[in-house]
């Protein structure tokens, strides 16, 4: 009875790693194959038929694919940046003593996680504040989480008294206690803060779709948007058409959707199993707070 | 008597006296904390306050102070319009059929690895299975799109068994089962991990005396792990009830299209249309205003509710 159990568990355990693997499998295979193939196969493709690099070759010459990229990176950098700046001094704040307003405060922030605006109030606060078809509006009203000022403050709670103590003794004033001995020593905590962070933004596409008018400012999610589920490929038709039949376009365009959905999401993938451990100790201590 | 007059008089000024040192001593404290009290303020706190254009007639021109009042005109149009019901209904099947099946999902897998007997494989099936929550909803919906597709990978295993090409995309009652699932497939692996956590908490001595008492492994998974992980799986479902209203946005929004209107149309995504492509800004707001309190009074609801039965909440 339980060898029995252990098998069927093992049974499913394989086939959920298959059918989490398939479509990434397919796709990165796909984009790597010749179109003719795509469109003769219409079947699971593992590995690369007929193996070439025309889709992305047509993918790179997408004017806007190349910039959106650069204004993600942008955008993920200044964010984060930015965001771990005020959180850190905030999770500083209400990890060290009580201080008058501390609960209020911490209500406050917390309140936020479960009452909003809404839509259409955001959008016309962001209005008013004169940030529409600004790029600082793909990361200024984000850029602060309350889930990582918690786990901040959880970490730096970690940090042993003691050398507080005696550093205050020493006449060091707050600012520098934070900035010259509990970030240093808080390492982990922030790598965990900073990934969260990156792979939000990475992802991030609607805030583009309701506050930028100027497709010059798109990240990288918005064109594979436009690409991929829009269908939208005007740029890369004029030279399509130059070169190809309309049978051989429909085929092509969609390799170059595969090769679009691998240039945006290939970097994740590639980096994701070095992180992994962060993004989980991430979790447990999210957690925690409960 | 004069040092009682001293104390005395020490002890009546010293109230308001102490609360200003004290805010002095911590003047560094505030200074610390000003931006990201600034920041809520300026795009938490702020749109609060713009939320009474639902009570208004906003006209853009005159801006939120001076556009004039319409009481609960915006409400009542919305509640008497023909597809109110659609709206709410469509809102809150999608919720319950994720709370049915994408819910328990994490769980199950979650009780399924720790009842493996290797580690090497549970992590690499934890490694595997945690990679799709990591990529964004527009590539999911991407994958969705394609393997849906007339000509995709489903339709092409379908006419080998003989059926005919389905049409997933633009039938109404595909979406919530391929919502749902693909969901599933996105978060069941990164899911399960707090879940895990709290299954390696047990205490091993429970299980040791459950097996001294004669429990098979089925008996001590239902009466030592399961209510062990119980208020775990409160405190999540609480979360989950409260942003009940809210139901995945963006994946709806890029999945639907008119044709699945009549399932996939959310109180979200008319928000959406009928602020940002008719520009009823006013009516919007209203329906967006009915849609936050909803899932404020459910969340208040769950969390009274667990308290009652389970002894478990938020607060």
């Amino acid at each position: 009875m339980d060898i029995v159990f252990d098998r069927i568990n093992e049974l499913i355990m394989i086939i959920l790693i298959i059918v989490t693997l398939c479509p990434f499998l397919h796709v990165i295979s796909a984009s790597f194959s010749s179109s003719d193939e795509v469109l003769r196969s219409r079947s699971l493709i593992l590995w690369p038929k007929g193996f070439n690099v025309q889709a992305y070759r047509y993918a790179l010459a997408h004017p806007i694919l190349k910039i959106s990229y650069l204004n993600t990176i942008y955008y993920a950098v200044a964010g984060t940046l930015l965001g771990l700046f005020i959180e850190s001094l905030a999770a500083y704040a209400f990890a060290k003593q009580k201080f008058l307003g501390k609960k209020v405060f911490l209500f406050m922030i917390i309140f936020t996680m479960f009452f909003g605006g809404g839509m259409i109030p955001t959008y016309l606060n962001i209005k008013n504040l004169g940030l529409i078809d600004k790029r600082i509006v793909m990361y200024l009203p984000f850029c602060v989480s309350t889930w990582s000022i918690i786990i901040l403050r959880t970490g730096f709670k970690q940090v042993p008294a003691s050398l507080l103590e005696s550093a205050y003794l020493d006449g060091a004033s707050d600012l520098i206690i934070l900035f010259r001995i509990v970030l240093p020593l808080s390492k982990a905590i922030l790598a965990v803060s900073i990934l969260f962070s990156v792979v939000g933004y990475w992802n991030s596409w609607f805030p583009a779709l309701i506050y930028l008018k100027d497709r010059n400012k798109y990240p990288l999610q918005m064109i594979l948007r436009e690409i991929v589920i829009v269908g939208r490929m005007n740029e890369i038709e004029t030279q399509l058409s130059e070169a190809l039949t309309s049978t051989k376009r429909a085929s092509m365009e969609e390799v170059i959707r595969y090769a679009t959905m691998v240039l945006t999401t290939g970097p994740i993938i590639v980096v994701y199993p070095f992180l992994q451990k962060y993004f989980i100790k991430g979790v447990m201590i999210g957690s925690l707070k409960e | 008597m004069q040092i009682s007059t001293n104390i005395s008089r020490n002890s009546h000024s010293s109230n308001s006296k102490r609360l200003i040192r004290d805010i002095l001593k911590n003047r560094y404290i505030y200074l610390m904390l000003f931006p990201a009290i600034a920041y809520y303020v300026i795009f938490h706190y702020f749109p609060m306050y713009g939320v009474v254009i639902a009570f208004k007639d906003f006209r853009a021109g005159l801006g939120i102070m001076r556009s004039p009042w319409a009481g609960l005109k915006h409400f009542e149009q919305f509640f008497s319009s023909y597809y109110c019901w659609r709206l709410i209904r469509n809102t809150i099947l999608l919720n319950i059929y994720d709370l049915i099946f994408a819910f328990p999902a994490p769980i199950i897998l979650a009780l399924l690895l720790s009842e493996l007997r290797s580690n090497k494989y549970k992590r690499i099936v934890q490694t595997v299975s945690y990679l799709p929550h990591f990529i964004s909803v527009v590539v999911v919906v991407g994958f969705i799109g394609n393997f849906f597709s007339q000509n995709g990978i489903i339709n092409s295993i379908i006419i080998k068994f003989g059926a005919g090409p389905i049409s997933f995309m633009l039938e109404s009652k595909w979406f919530r089962p391929i919502y749902i699932g693909s969901g599933i497939w996105q978060d069941i692996g990164w899911g399960s991990i707090i879940y895990l956590a709290a299954i390696s908490a047990i205490d091993p001595q429970l299980y040791e005396a459950a097996t001294i008492d004669g429990a098979g492994r089925f008996r001590k998974i239902v009466h030592i792990t399961i209510p062990s992980i119980l208020p775990t799986v409160v405190i999540l479902l609480i979360f989950r009830v409260g942003g009940m209203m809210s139901v995945g946005f963006e994946k709806v929004f890029l999945m639907y299209n008119p044709s699945t209107y009549e399932t996939a149309d959310v109180i979200s995504t008319f928000v959406y249309r009928s602020g940002f492509r008719q520009a009823q800004y006013s009516y919007s707001a209203a329906v967006g205003l009915f849609n936050t309190i909803v899932n404020f009074i459910l969340l208040v609801i769950a969390n009274y509710t667990s308290r009652a039965l389970t002894e478990n909440s938020l607060w």
